[in-house]
């Protein structure tokens, strides 16, 4: 048997099935790599919380009442609120916050008898590529620790690919799964939007908002896939009433025939040679396997940065209203009156990105406004929607750059915010139009940086994305490299 | 249509917002309780706190007491609606936005009609409705119990509201009263509303200006929460006397924000035109937009009871009740039964209407009873009416046997009851007098003492005729039958 912290989400569920190793055993093993927290990726853990969940896990294999996953860990990105552990979406103004109940994606996995080693540090309400929004520090990169890690989701993609755990919870409203995944070398999907509940998500932009799982690779991101979608329509309106599905069972597909939508857009100037030239390696892999490369176009992929950048803020402005000072979360100590308490409290509590998309989003929807830019921008995700549509006519994938570049330097954007918002572009569009889109590791560009393949499907067609991934893979061995030193 | 009636030579221009709280078991988006009176903050769950994390479910039984309403004013209901955010910061509001419906209302149109006494005359009045939207309320700020602070009850927040709102139709107090009035009929009858306007269950702004005839609409102020009939008139009337002594003093009107104050009879300003908020509306993300298949409307609409208008339709139709009537019996589901019931005991729809809309509803009013202890049962008015019918007593007689059913009543129902009218008819001597010998003798007896009468009856004063009936009755003890006395009087002096 491998080194606990190097087998997979699938070997460590049928170890621990299979009594090889105790849940026990195995969630020490990882709060133990835990310790001292590198990479910054942790925003709490508690051991006790975490061993008293695996010998809960240990008490339902010996009885034979084991879940799928049972006693698997892993960490949830700071967002989704938790009982168990504080949970602050990577904000002081949430700082020490306990919710009274799960995420409903908290809950599932818990079901499916995951044991939770702690939450895992992000962009402040997910607002960031870069992990460096984060109101408790950056998260550096496992493989380059003068790098970032990518964001929001930064803390998830780390500490997978740190091997501090073997799969994260992470949530993706333009990019936030599949771009850091694509930094850290790991894999990620985001779900089509309705898939997996929100109830219990922190709200950034909640028509956008969506968790999917991080792990090493396709077939793991399968099983916590599987566990975590489901229909929640008594608790989130938006919530797709489609069943449950076992992504697992559908992985066994040859790429023979497959229709693979290369959109020109997404090879444009912009797209850095490293990059490029990892992308082109995988899709002769995919070819090479049976798969036909089709030429399409998204001609609206340039729109989608500021189709994204008005009504991300706006629902932002108005989700970030709660914290207020009032019921819950940070309030600030000295005031006069009830709007300098509000002034104060959210000035304390918001960091500067935050403040800046709560300001940009209350512009675009005031009076008089609104018209120009939020209907606007409306009316223009929409079509880039029907040039999905109209793309997936002629193909049955589409694939390509997750990002323009490798992860960047520590602080590199730090005064040019627009800089972080250009590098978006490519998963935006699939965002936009809630779409299923996944990250997953390809090669290497500058510097040993990983670079991740973005694979984005028609609605609910997660498990063919998961296929390809999958499929890939099996041929390859992008998934399975390690930073240095792990 | 009579022309508007003017003050000081100003016409008055209102229009209501009236928030009905709708009669649901729990909260529009939340499945808390929404039970009055509850400890503070016993009632408010996770969404309704705005926890992170949470988010809003429609709960359809408010979706289908506004369908309700919709079908009982006549309105369009929206095949898709959308939901909205309203954002503004304040403590009893969790979220910092409040839930409402903005661009696209799920109630699009509609009218509500009634009639009122406009000095001799009764008006029949159509106030048209703009829309009907849903929302959620907000929670309430206790500013007594705390020195220095404020405290926040969420027990509220999130109760379903239904604002209905007026096309500015109105053209004097009366009128507003008598639309509130008429609405609170409606949303009462229908059941989606307690109209408890005490607890806030039923809450009236009035939009209120005046302007000379014929000019374009004044600037308007909003007198805000009206939670008493009584209260509603005296801040109009207290607000269109200002408004016109401001104008006539040469100001013009600022638009603002009113609260009637009960105790001095005043309006003063809240807040003005100059600190509205911009809430930045949005379609509300977390929802999807509201959609009622036509199949839903029909549902509901078979499931739901008579309404008054249509009621008040099928008793002009089957009744042949004037539409005044109709419209009167059908204030309330009791008044209506009681009149069926009635008419049914009788088989004189007419007659029941008279004696419901006369004596029966001016004992209701002078007294702490209603419809539901009523002392006298539609079946013993019904076999009070039969006995007028047949000519067993007259219409004064039959007041006083209303009078002994009222203060003595028991008011036992079936076959007893017409046993119970004749005994009174029996015990107190009343029946009529049928036999026109002893008439004819009587009224010998009346023409020989009141030859002056006569005289000038038959030099041309009908009038005169009166001075003769009168005492004819007299004698008689009331038991003469009128119609009869007549006859033989024509007969005897033509």
């Amino acid at each position: 048997m491998t080194t606990l912290h190097n087998m997979s989400v699938a070997e460590l569920a049928h170890a621990l099935q299979t009594k090889q190793v105790s849940a026990v055993e195995v969630a020490t093993a990882f709060l133990a790599r835990a310790g001292g927290n590198p990479h910054n990726t942790f925003l709490d853990i508690d051991s006790e919380v975490t061993l008293a969940q695996a010998q809960a896990s240990d008490v339902r294999i010996a009885a034979g009442t084991a879940g799928a996953l049972e006693g698997v860990p892993i960490a949830h990105k700071d967002v989704f609120v938790t009982r168990d552990f504080a949970t602050t979406a990577g904000s002081k103004i949430l700082s020490g916050y306990r919710s009274p109940f799960d995420a409903t994606v908290v809950h599932k996995l818990g079901g499916a008898g995951m044991v939770t080693l702690g939450k895992l540090n992000c962009d402040e309400f997910a607002m960031g590529s870069a992990n460096e929004n984060s109101a408790y520090g950056a998260v550096t990169n496992p493989w380059n620790t003068t790098r970032i890690p990518g964001g929001s989701s930064g803390g998830s993609a780390a500490a997978v690919a740190a091997r501090l755990t073997p799969a994260a919870t992470g949530t993706d409203t333009g990019g936030s799964i599949r771009q850091p995944a694509s930094f850290c070398g790991i894999t990620g999907i985001k779900p089509t939007y309705g898939r997996a509940s929100r109830y219990g998500m922190i709200a950034y932009a909640s028509s956008l908002d969506q968790a999917g799982p991080m792990a090493r690779s396709a077939e793991d991101c399968a099983l916590l896939l599987s566990a975590m979608c489901g229909p929640d329509v008594d608790r989130d309106a938006t919530s797709l009433d489609v069943p449950a599905e076992n992504f697992s069972a559908k992985l066994g597909d040859s790429l023979a025939g497959l229709r693979i939508g290369i959109p020109k857009e997404f090879f444009g100037d912009g797209l850095a040679t490293d990059v490029r030239t990892a992308i082109d390696a995988a899709l002769k892999t995919l070819e090479a396997q049976g798969a036909k490369l089709v030429p399409i176009t998204l001609p609206r992929t340039e729109l989608a940065i500021p189709v994204y950048y008005i009504i991300a803020p706006a629902e932002a402005s108005s989700n970030l209203s709660r914290f207020d000072g009032v019921k819950f979360g940070h309030r600030a100590k000295d005031y006069t009156d009830l709007v300098s308490m509000y002034k104060k409290t959210r000035a304390e509590g918001f960091g500067e990105e935050v403040k800046r998309r709560i300001m940009t989003g209350a512009y675009v929807l005031s009076h008089g406004y609104y018209d120009a830019y939020y209907l606007q921008a409306q009316k223009i995700r929409r079509m880039i929607a029907d040039d999905f549509q109209r793309a997936f006519a002629e193909c049955d994938v589409i694939a390509g750059p997750v990002a323009p570049t490798v992860a960047w330097k520590l602080g590199n954007n730090a005064s040019d915010p627009l800089a972080d918002y250009l590098a978006d572009i490519f998963t935006l569009p699939a965002s936009l139009a809630g779409l299923p889109g996944m990250s997953m590791p390809v090669g290497f560009g500058e510097n040993h940086l990983p670079v991740g393949m973005q694979l984005i499907g028609n609605y609910l067609q997660e498990a063919r994305l998961l296929n390809v991934a999958h499929q890939y893979q099996l041929n390859t061995d992008f998934h399975n490299a390690k930073p240095e030193g792990v | 249509m009579t022309a508007p009636k003017l003050v000081q030579g100003y016409e008055v221009v209102i229009g209501f917002e009236t928030h009905a709280q709708l009669s649901t078991q729990s909260k529009i988006f939340s499945r808390a309780s929404v039970a009055f009176g509850a400890e503070p903050n016993t009632q408010a769950c996770a969404v309704d706190m705005a926890l992170p994390g949470t988010l809003p479910v429609m709960n359809l039984g408010a979706v289908e007491r506004a369908i309700e309403f919709g079908l009982g004013v006549n309105a369009h209901i929206a095949e898709r609606s959308i939901f909205a955010r309203k954002n503004y910061f304040y403590p009893d509001l969790p979220k910092g936005y409040q839930i409402s419906q903005f661009e696209i209302p799920v109630v699009q149109g509609g009218e509500v009609s009634f009639f009122l006494e406009v000095g001799k005359e009764t008006v029949h009045k159509t106030v048209r409705l703009e829309r009907a939207h849903l929302e959620e309320d907000a929670g309430k700020s206790l500013h007594e119990d705390f020195i220095g602070q404020s405290g926040i009850d969420l027990n509220r927040a999130g109760t379903p509201l239904l604002e209905i709102v007026t096309q500015p139709d109105m053209r004097s107090s009366e009128e507003a009263v008598a639309y509130a009035k008429e609405l609170h009929k409606i949303v009462t009858w229908i059941g989606i509303c307690d109209g408890n306007m005490q607890e806030g269950s039923f809450r009236c702004d009035a939009n209120v200006s005046v302007r000379k005839p014929g000019a374009p609409l004044g600037t308007r102020r909003e007198i805000k929460n009206l939670n008493s009939f009584k209260f509603m008139q005296q801040a109009i009337d207290y607000e269109v006397r200002w408004q016109i002594d401001q104008i006539e003093d040469g100001h013009a009107i600022e638009q603002a924000t009113v609260l009637f104050d009960p105790d001095t009879g005043e309006t003063r300003a809240m807040r003005t035109k100059e600190d509205a908020a911009d809430y930045r509306y949005f379609p509300d993300p977390d929802l999807p937009p509201l959609v009622i298949g036509r199949d839903w409307v029909e549902r509901v609409k078979s499931d739901m009871a008579e309404l008054p208008r249509v009621m008040a339709e099928r008793f002009v139709k089957d009744y042949a009740l004037p539409e005044y009537d109709a419209t009167l019996l059908t204030q309330s589901k009791a008044a209506a039964a009681y009149f069926e019931a009635t008419a049914k005991a009788c088989g004189q729809p007419k007659l029941a209407s008279n004696w419901i809309m006369g004596e029966v509803s001016r004992r209701l009013n002078s007294g702490e009873v209603t419809f539901d202890n009523i002392p006298v049962s539609a079946t013993q008015l019904g076999a009070l009416i039969s006995r007028i019918q047949d000519n067993t007593i007259n219409n004064n007689s039959a007041k006083q046997v209303f009078e002994v059913l009222w203060t003595d009543g028991t008011s036992a129902e079936g076959a007893a009851d017409a046993a119970r009218v004749d005994a009174i008819i029996e015990a107190k001597g009343l029946k009529q007098m049928n036999d026109t010998g002893e008439l004819e003798k009587i009224i010998d007896e009346v023409l020989a003492a009141n030859p002056k009468n006569v005289e000038e009856f038959k030099a041309g004063n009908a009038k005169a005729l009166n001075g003769l009936v009168g005492p004819i009755m007299k004698a008689s003890k009331g038991k003469a039958n009128p119609a009869q006395v007549n006859a033989l009087l024509m007969k005897k002096l033509g």
